[in-house]
């Protein structure tokens, strides 16, 4: 019996025809080749030009990044004041060769998803990476709407629905404009270096009114608020030496509004700055790289990654004198396995003589590693 | 000293003295006994070893990778269409949905093919495999259409290293695939590419097709009920499974291996308990006295017995570790020359290291010491129970009545019950009612012996030569101490007589099949496991075109799942008809009746009927790229090469239904005195690009096939030889050693005037007619059980008929050889006990 069992074994794989082909070369170079071959040129965002709405509201796929940045402050029926921030994202990879597939990476959409909460200590966040198509994550041109699955950034009737929901979290919010979109730099072209090659176009939604509900593990609050949305695209964003940005969004209890940036290079230096700032009565006023000021004052280092951010600031923008104080010192948002960064996106009291004139949002980038934006 | 601790310390002292004797006396013996333990251990851990890396293989390395899933959405070979993706993946109980697909690619004819799956990195990430991570920085590279990641294994197999372009075969083109990145070694013990979904599903020619859809649910939503829902909702052809019944395939594509193997590693570990049974019988017998004068100066009955069966687990323990040992280069050996499927090559992969955990050591260890000590303590029970003034005095044995009638009865109700459990199905796809068969009818012949063998000794009349009567009335009186001999020599031969039947029927319709199923003159395949590697029609009309090719006949065979949990069957689409199906396939069964026209016609294998049910004359539907091809059964067929199942369907039949008119397989018939080798070096022109190409002439093949199962049953008979030797062996030692107990009697024999050749005569002829009557017993018991071997084993594990065929002059020639050789053993044993003086030998006998 065993010798039966034996010899089944190994007869039994050979019946399939055993034969052995001789060794033989491969002759390269004699087929239909899949090596890349450019053909995707991405636009260029390029001074003169105009923005237009709601056109402009929606993507722009061919450009190489853009995102559509919701911000704010909100506060519970009890009156505790939280942070959040919405954040997607869209690139188009430049590795696209005309694949026929549905699969096909033509455009990847990130989101970040984040809560401040003074009472956790630290960021509630979420992220998450797709490519666009079969419907499941995109972002549509003529208005603004990009999702990830049922995360979503979507403009209709005139009132923004922003969705997002980690593990233990959650947010579902509207937010309803009180004012026309505002284009920063030069009708929207926004210089971002001091060469013509680095430069994005840029708009943003200050004083918008927040209603919805923070979802906090199953636990639902109704909250109101008040948010900003930044919307800008490019292909050319950072010049090679730009390593990050500060940027500062306040929303002025008077009504007003303050936008600065600056771009950083190696070892501190100022590459560009900017900013735009309204008054009471709307008013804009754009601001030249000479009227921005950034002082840091404090540093706070992260206990995770062992990063240090200067947390609390004085700013000088145009006219305008403000103090940055974080709503809590650890807003650092990891996103190193979606946009790759790690970063501090944080919710800021702005005060002047000690007194809060308004409520905004931080951005700290390139303080780790440089920024690099694909 | 408790007495406890005093008795096994006496008992130790005794052990040492008794092994120590056992060994200078019986080294061959003791060392046969070792090596089969080994054996059974060696065979039983390597099996463990390799199915470990079989299944880690088949999804493991997957799995690893992407993270674990709640639900596997999962096709045929071909896979489906990734329309159904969005539904899953928008489904509000779907947490996360990754597509995938899977293709064995074809290298090159050198090269096993390299099992690729296609990805979507993002999506996978939600399923907390660590790929996004091991990637790095290389995730985003990943998405090149050309890129490509390697694990550390496939690297090492293929010979590249990061950056090195690698070709794969598609079609009947090469398309260059640049290695982005190599796994580290510890990522990933299997050989494996991983590429993004887009660029799979484009380099392979696949748009559109998935192979998988690994689902994460929502927490709270229950995977079977989920999954019940879904399979009411899923196309045809298109299985829900839970992740562990994915990977619960890899084990059933292997299990008739395994499981047979498993019998074979338990036999074998048996054989070494018999042999140390035998050995330890013998060996207390001839230590009789010496184990009687320690009883004598104080060891108890207790530390005797101890001391015994220490003896077999030491011995045991010896044979365990040399069987670790084998065990482990054994399924090295078999990794690297089947790979972990053991050969069937549906999983396609290669190169993994097996590794056996300690648990598993330790229970392989204590298995082969636990049946060696059993061996040895059954015959130390015996010994220690003897009254130790009897055995000293060298009493012999109370003389063994006629034997019981009782144990004759109850060994025919054995072989019947063992004719009856060859009738009984298989159980879980196995054949144990066909193992129990042969052990019933085995044991049930070894009860009957001492009793028809007392009655034929009884029957036979006197011959009037004095040698031969006095021999057989020797055996006849001494029923017990021969029967001890003719038992191993009946179930050995029998065995052998088994086997031979067995091996000469199946090589008779294994002949008969080659023949019919090569009727060309060349045959010609993609490497086989390739499942992207295809001629196109263009090649296939050039290749008919050589000048020197009088016809050629193409095939297309490709994979197809019709039930998720079993191996995939072969669907094979050639050239056939109703009319000719007999001429081109080796049918068994075709029908009479007229088939309706509405279907083309199919021909299953055996494998094929016996593993679904099917009938001659029922519908089939197959699932064929994702739409059900109906079918009616026109016949059915006998296909050695592929145990799964298989169907064939007229090419034409296939092409229309599928659009698919692409070649795997080829035979040419060539015009007389064309030059093959001229001809070959053409159609390699043909596909020269590709590469993917294995030719003979079909007189090699079937050549090199018949000689391989020559050489494979080679062996089997270099094992069955040894079987038959150890039994010959046995006649011979009981002869010897009843020789010695019995020199008083020779004694007497020589005074009553018999020459010391005459006595050794009388031990030969008594040689001669126990072996002749188990060479009969042998015949009449082989027979039957080749015929369990070769309908219900054969039939329930490997799911193909042979035609039965006795080997008459092989049978006759082996017990003419057998009763010799062991005429001249018990000559030899007999020499060696009638050596001493008659004189002394009668003195000894007080």
């Amino acid at each position: 019996m065993k010798r039966l069992l034996g010899t089944l074994f190994a007869v039994t794989p050979m019946l399939a025809f055993t034969l052995a082909a001789a060794p033989r070369t491969l002759e390269p170079g004699a087929a239909p080749t899949l090596a890349p071959v450019p053909d995707t040129t991405y636009a260029q965002v390029l001074p003169g030009r105009v923005l237009r709405f709601p056109g402009d509201l929606g993507a722009h796929p061919r450009f190489r990044t853009e995102w559509w940045y919701v911000t704010g402050w909100l506060h519970t029926a009890a009156g505790a004041p939280l942070g959040f921030q919405i954040t997607f994202f869209r690139e188009r990879p430049d590795i696209w060769r005309g694949n026929p597939s549905a699969f096909t990476p033509r455009q990847i959409l990130i989101a970040h998803c984040a809560l401040a909460d003074p009472a956790h200590r630290s960021l509630w966040r979420a992220q998450r990476i797709e490519r666009a198509g079969f419907g499941l994550a995109g972002a549509g041109t003529g208005d603004t709407a990009v999702w990830i699955g049922r995360w979503r950034l979507v403009h209709r009737g005139g009132i923004y629905r922003g969705r997002c929901k980690g593990a233990d979290f959650g947010l579902d919010l509207a937010f309803t404009p009180t004012e026309p979109p505002l284009p920063n730099g030069v009708d929207g072209y926004s210089r971002k270096g001091a060469g013509p090659d680095a430069a994005s176009e840029y708009y943003s939604i200050p004083q918008l009114r927040v209603s919805g509900h923070v979802d906090r593990r199953g636990h639902a609050d109704p909250v109101t608020g008040d948010a900003w949305l930044d919307h800008e695209w490019s292909s050319a964003y950072l010049s090679r030496s730009a390593v990050g940005w500060d940027w500062i969004g306040v929303n002025l209890r008077d009504g007003g509004s303050v936008m600065a940036f600056r771009i950083r290079g190696a070892n501190g230096a100022v590459l560009w700055a900017g900013g735009t700032v309204t008054d009471a009565n709307h008013r804009i006023r754009i601001l030249s790289p000479d009227e921005v000021r950034f002082t840091p004052l404090r540093d706070w280092t992260s206990p995770r990654t062992g990063i240090r951010f200067p947390v609390e600031w004085r700013i000088h923008a145009g006219d305008q004198r403000l103090m940055l104080r974080p709503l809590l010192d650890d807003q650092e948002n990891d996103a190193r396995a979606t946009s790759g960064a790690v970063y501090w996106e944080g919710a800021v009291r702005a005060l002047q003589q000690g007194r809060v004139v308004g409520h905004g949002y931080l951005e700290l980038t390139g303080y780790g590693a440089p920024l690099r934006l694909r | 000293m408790s007495p406890r601790a005093a008795a096994i310390g006496s008992a130790l002292g005794v052990w040492r003295t008794l092994l120590a004797s056992q060994l200078r006396e019986q080294p061959a013996r003791l060392a046969l006994g070792v090596l089969a333990i080994a054996l059974g251990v060696a065979l039983a851990s390597a099996i463990y070893r390799v199915n470990a890396v079989a299944v880690a293989q088949f999804d493991g390395a997957a799995r690893r990778l992407i993270g674990a899933a709640d639900l596997v959405v999962r096709g045929s070979r071909t896979g489906f269409d990734e329309r159904l993706f969005p539904r899953l993946a928008r489904d509000p109980q779907v947490r996360a949905a990754d597509p995938v697909l899977e293709v064995s690619a074809a290298i090159s004819a050198r090269h096993t093919p390299l099992r690729v799956i296609g990805i979507d990195p993002f999506r996978a990430a939600a399923f907390g495999g660590p790929l996004l991570g091991a990637l790095g920085a290389s995730a985003r590279e990943l998405l090149r259409p050309d890129a490509i990641l390697l694990s550390a294994a496939a690297a090492a197999h293929l010979g590249v290293g990061r950056g090195a372009i690698l070709r794969v075969v598609v079609g009947d083109a090469v398309r260059p695939l640049r290695v982005v990145a190599v796994l580290p070694a510890g990522a990933d013990p299997q050989a494996l590419g991983v590429m993004d979904i887009a660029s799979a599903q484009w380099a392979f020619d696949r748009v559109g097709r998935l192979s998988r859809i690994d689902l994460r649910l929502e927490p709270g939503v229950d995977p079977q009920g989920f999954g019940a829902r879904l399979a009411r909702h899923l196309p045809f052809g298109v299985h829900v499974i839970g992740a562990g019944e994915d990977t619960g395939r890899a084990a059933a594509a292997t299990r008739a291996y395994r499981v047979n193997l498993d019998l074979l590693a338990s036999i074998a570990l048996w054989t070494g308990a018999f042999l140390i049974y035998a050995t330890q019988s013998l060996a207390v017998l001839r230590r009789r006295g010496s184990l009687a004068l320690l009883r004598a100066i104080g060891v108890t009955r207790g530390e005797l017995e101890i001391a015994l069966a220490a003896e077999g687990a030491s011995l045991g323990a010896l044979g365990a570790l040399l069987g670790l040992g084998a065990g482990g280069l054994l399924a090295s050996a078999a990794l690297a020359h089947f790979g972990g499927d053991l050969g069937v090559r549906s999983l396609g992969i290669a190169g993994a290291a097996p590794a056996a955990g300690p648990a598993a050591s330790a229970a392989f260890f204590a298995l082969g010491t636990a049946v060696a000590t059993l061996g040895a303590w059954v015959p130390a029970h015996a010994a220690a129970a003897e009254p130790p003034a009897a055995a000293l005095k060298g009493a012999s044995r109370a003389v063994q009545a006629a034997p019981a009638a009782g144990r004759g009865f109850a060994g025919l109700a054995l072989c019947a019950a063992g004719v009856g459990f060859a009738f009984l199905p298989p159980i879980g796809g196995l054949p144990v009612f066909g193992y129990a068969a042969i052990a019933a009818l085995l044991l049930g012949a070894v009860m009957i012996v001492p009793a028809t063998t007392f009655a034929l000794l009884r029957a036979l009349p006197d011959s009037g030569r004095v040698l031969l009567d006095t021999a057989i009335a020797q055996l006849r009186d001494g029923i017990g101490p021969a029967t001890a001999s003719l038992d191993a020599v009946l179930v050995s031969f029998a065995l052998m007589v088994a086997m031979t039947t067995m091996v000469h029927s199946f090589r008779v319709s294994f002949e008969r099949w080659l023949g019919q199923l090569l009727p060309a003159d060349v045959e010609m395949r993609v490497p086989l496991g390739a499942d992207t590697a295809r001629w196109s029609p263009g090649e296939q009309a050039r290749i008919a075109a050589i000048a020197g090719v009088a016809r050629a006949e193409f095939r297309r065979t490709r994979r197809i799942a019709l039930d998720p949990g079993r191996p995939p069957i072969t669907l094979i689409a050639r050239r056939i008809s109703v009319q000719d199906a007999g001429t081109v396939l080796p049918l068994v069964r075709e029908t009479r009746r007229a088939l309706p026209a509405s279907s083309p016609p199919a021909w299953i294998s055996e494998g094929f009927e016996d593993l679904y049910g099917a009938k001659v004359g029922d519908l089939l539907q197959l699932p064929i790229d994702g739409t059900p091809q109906r079918f009616v059964v026109a016949g059915i067929w006998r296909d050695y090469a592929r145990s799964d199942g298989s169907v064939v369907v007229p090419r034409a039949a296939y092409a229309a239904a599928t659009g698919d008119r692409t070649a795997t397989e080829g035979s040419l018939w060539l015009t007389p005195g064309a030059n093959v080798a001229a001809i070959e070096t053409q159609v390699r022109a043909v596909l020269a690009p590709a590469d993917a190409l294995e030719i003979r002439t079909s007189r090699a093949i079937r050549a090199r096939s018949l000689r391989v199962f020559d050489q494979a049953f080679a062996i089997t008979y270099a094992l069955e030889a040894v079987a038959v030797a150890i039994g010959i062996a046995g006649v011979g030692f009981a002869i010897g050693s009843t020789a010695t107990a019995r020199r008083a009697e020779f004694g007497m024999l020589r005074h009553l005037g018999l020459r010391r050749r005459d006595v050794i005569a009388l031990l030969a002829e008594e040689g001669i007619v126990l072996t002749t009557l188990g060479v009969l017993y042998g015949w009449a018991l082989g027979l039957v059980v080749s015929f369990v071997l070769i309908d219900v084993v054969n039939r329930q594990s490997f799911h193909w008929s042979i035609d039965p065929s006795v080997p008459l002059g092989e049978l006759l020639a082996l017990g003419a050889i057998l009763v010799a050789a062991a005429a001249a053993t018990a000559l030899i044993a007999g020499r060696g006990a009638v050596a001493a003086e008659a004189i002394q030998a009668v003195r000894e006998d007080w």
